[in-house]
């Protein structure tokens, strides 16, 4: 089994685009992961049944029983997070300043201060139009944990993957290069880079691939709308070159993407064929380079 | 005022419209833009001005002290993020992990956990007459964007009168990043596409602006794909429209070579200038 990440830095390129008709060429043989978790749109595509569905609690936050607290202040003077208001004769916590880390718990004489878990979301296994499985998930509003709940979309979608002795796991990844992103390479067995011929798109890149190379994960290059400056697609190509990124492929620059977008439909389903010529030739790639 | 431009869906075009809004506006006014997308900051390639100072920023993390310690093992019991762990002889740091709390140093019995700074990104001014230009860029392998965002911000309010307008570039997302770009802003412009992405990730976005309680409106760009959807949503929750930026390829091929779009496409040019316009009329901007 090979767990196959697509991630670009830059947001925008075409990662849930390509990964959506990844998955429908891989058909019942791959598990499906969203790890983009706090903007996840791979289901638009995909149409997930939501068949199972379960509340994801992580991190915690400080309450204070007013019944309880003697308004020593002690709370107030080691947070360092400006979590903690006095307003008129009581201690408040200003729950979007929490950051949960409980020292205002530990050092209250009165035990008046409880840490709290959060709901900070919820997770799905779906049935999507292929048949396979995809593990999928809701960040709550304005939650943190992010990177926690990509790991446990992912422990999620392996457990499947394992027990159905399915091939692939393909894992759709946030931008970035924080914490949902460190958490969608750990365990990864292949890295697709999705990006696009811009400055900011090959600056994002190469800043994502630094963290792909910490990982020590072998990577490979998709080139989306290559003809928009062909100057830096041969620039992109080169770099692939010199840190041995495998060169994939390359997509012109074609509005059938947001079309078939449009109709709910991946790229493979929709359009002429010639750009699904192209993803089935990448496919067939990557099939035959994490072999 | 502080504005901050925001998106649920990555690559909609916070940048574009950040930096073709606070160039055009530093043509009559000062102006302060900071890129707080921290992990992959690129403003600075439409902004081209000069360096006045770089600035490195640090966090503070324990650092275990051996010959102080006596194994008690408080400091893993206190960290609710799990960057402290005791071995059988040894305490583990993960400085990654680390939110700064200070509660095992603190509450080391032996203080075998003194707080030592730690470098996580660092923060660069630039200055093109009228327009400040802060960019905050976190280095690789740091996974926390939130407290190299807040000094950021800070920085700028530090290094600037309070009366100059603000225009932040927000990180994508909903998440915690977004909201520390988002919290201390007087009004969010949210930038959107008119594709499904772009509509589902817009909802999910304005869920984030009415917890917040804050005062907002929408941009579509690449206005002309996709289909109605976004400006029917608007409609029916009587969300501003602020402006609609037109889709050209010529302006993805400017885009790719770092020009500023308002300097090379007089439409994207009109476009920004109608949003000026309209940000004055609901009185966002004096």
């Amino acid at each position: 089994m090979k767990e196959i990440v697509i991630i670009s830095g830059k947001g925008g390129t075409g990662k849930t685009s390509i990964t959506a008709a990844f998955a429908m060429l891989a058909g019942k043989n791959a598990v499906i992961a969203d790890c983009d978790v706090d903007a996840a749109d791979m289901h638009l595509l995909l149409q997930p049944d939501f068949a199972r569905s379960e509340d994801f609690y992580s991190g915690y936050k400080a309450e204070i029983d007013q019944a309880l607290c003697t308004k020593c202040g002690k709370c107030k003077q080691v947070c360092r997070f400006d979590a903690v208001q006095k307003i008129n004769d009581s201690y408040n916590i200003i729950n979007l300043n929490c950051e949960g880390c409980g020292y205002c718990a530990e050092v209250c004489p009165a035990k008046a201060i409880q840490m709290v878990e959060q709901n900070v979301g919820k997770w799905y296994i779906s049935k999507i139009k292929t048949d396979a499985q995809m593990v999928h998930a809701k960040l709550g509003i304005g939650a943190d944990n992010s990177g926690k709940l990509v790991a446990k979309v992912k422990k999620e979608a392996k457990n499947i993957a394992q027990e159905s002795t399915k091939d692939f796991i393909l894992v759709d990844g946030s931008p970035g290069i924080g914490c949902p992103v460190v958490s969608s390479l750990s365990g990864a067995d292949y890295v697709i880079l999705v990006t696009e011929p811009t400055l900011s798109g090959f600056h994002d890149m190469k800043r994502v691939f630094e963290l792909v190379q910490n990982f020590h994960l072998p990577a490979g290059c998709i080139i989306n709308k290559y003809d928009i400056n062909k100057n830096i697609s041969k620039k992109i190509k080169s770099f692939c070159r010199e840190n041995s990124i495998d060169h994939i492929s390359e997509f012109p620059y074609d509005e059938t993407f947001t079309k078939a977008m449009t109709q709910g439909k991946t790229i493979v389903e929709f359009g002429d064929g010639k750009l699904k010529n192209i993803l089935v030739d990448s496919w067939e790639k990557i099939r035959l380079l994490t072999d | 005022m502080k504005i901050t431009i925001a998106s649920g869906k990555g690559g909609t075009g916070k940048t574009t419209l950040a930096t073709n809004l606070a160039y055009l506006l530093s043509q009559k006014s000062p102006v302060i833009l900071a890129d707080l997308d921290v992990e992959e900051p690129n403003s600075g390639f439409f902004i081209k001005g000069k360096k006045i100072q770089e600035k490195k920023v640090f966090k503070m993390i324990p650092e275990w002290d051996k010959e102080k310690c006596v194994l008690c093992g408080n400091c893993q019991r206190v960290c609710k993020f799990n960057a402290v762990i005791k071995l059988r002889e040894e305490i583990l740091v993960f400085n990654q992990l680390c939110h700064s709390c200070f509660a095992c140093s603190e509450l080391c019995p032996q203080n075998a956990l003194p707080m030592k700074s730690y470098e996580v990104g660092k923060i660069t001014e630039f200055e093109q007459n009228n327009l400040h230009f802060v960019e905050g860029k976190l280095n690789v392998g740091e996974e926390q964007a939130v407290p190299l965002i807040k000094e950021t911000i800070d920085f700028a309010n530090q290094n600037y009168s309070s009366d100059i307008l603000r225009i932040f570039d927000a990180p994508p997302g909903t998440s915690c990043p977004v909201i520390e770009a988002t919290k201390d802003a007087d009004y969010i412009i949210l930038i959107t596409e008119p594709t499904p992405f772009g509509l589902h990730d817009l909802k999910l976005a304005v869920e984030v602006m009415i917890e917040l309680k804050k005062d907002f409106g929408v941009v579509i760009n690449r206005f002309g794909i996709g289909n109605n959807d976004v400006i029917k949503y608007c409609e029916d929750e009587n969300i501003f429209l602020i402006g609609k930026i037109p889709n050209m390829k010529k302006a993805a091929e400017a885009y790719a070579k770092g020009e500023l779009l308002s300097e090379s496409i007089p439409e994207i040019k009109s476009a920004i200038l109608n949003i000026i316009k309209n940000l004055k009329l609901c009185e966002v901007l004096a």
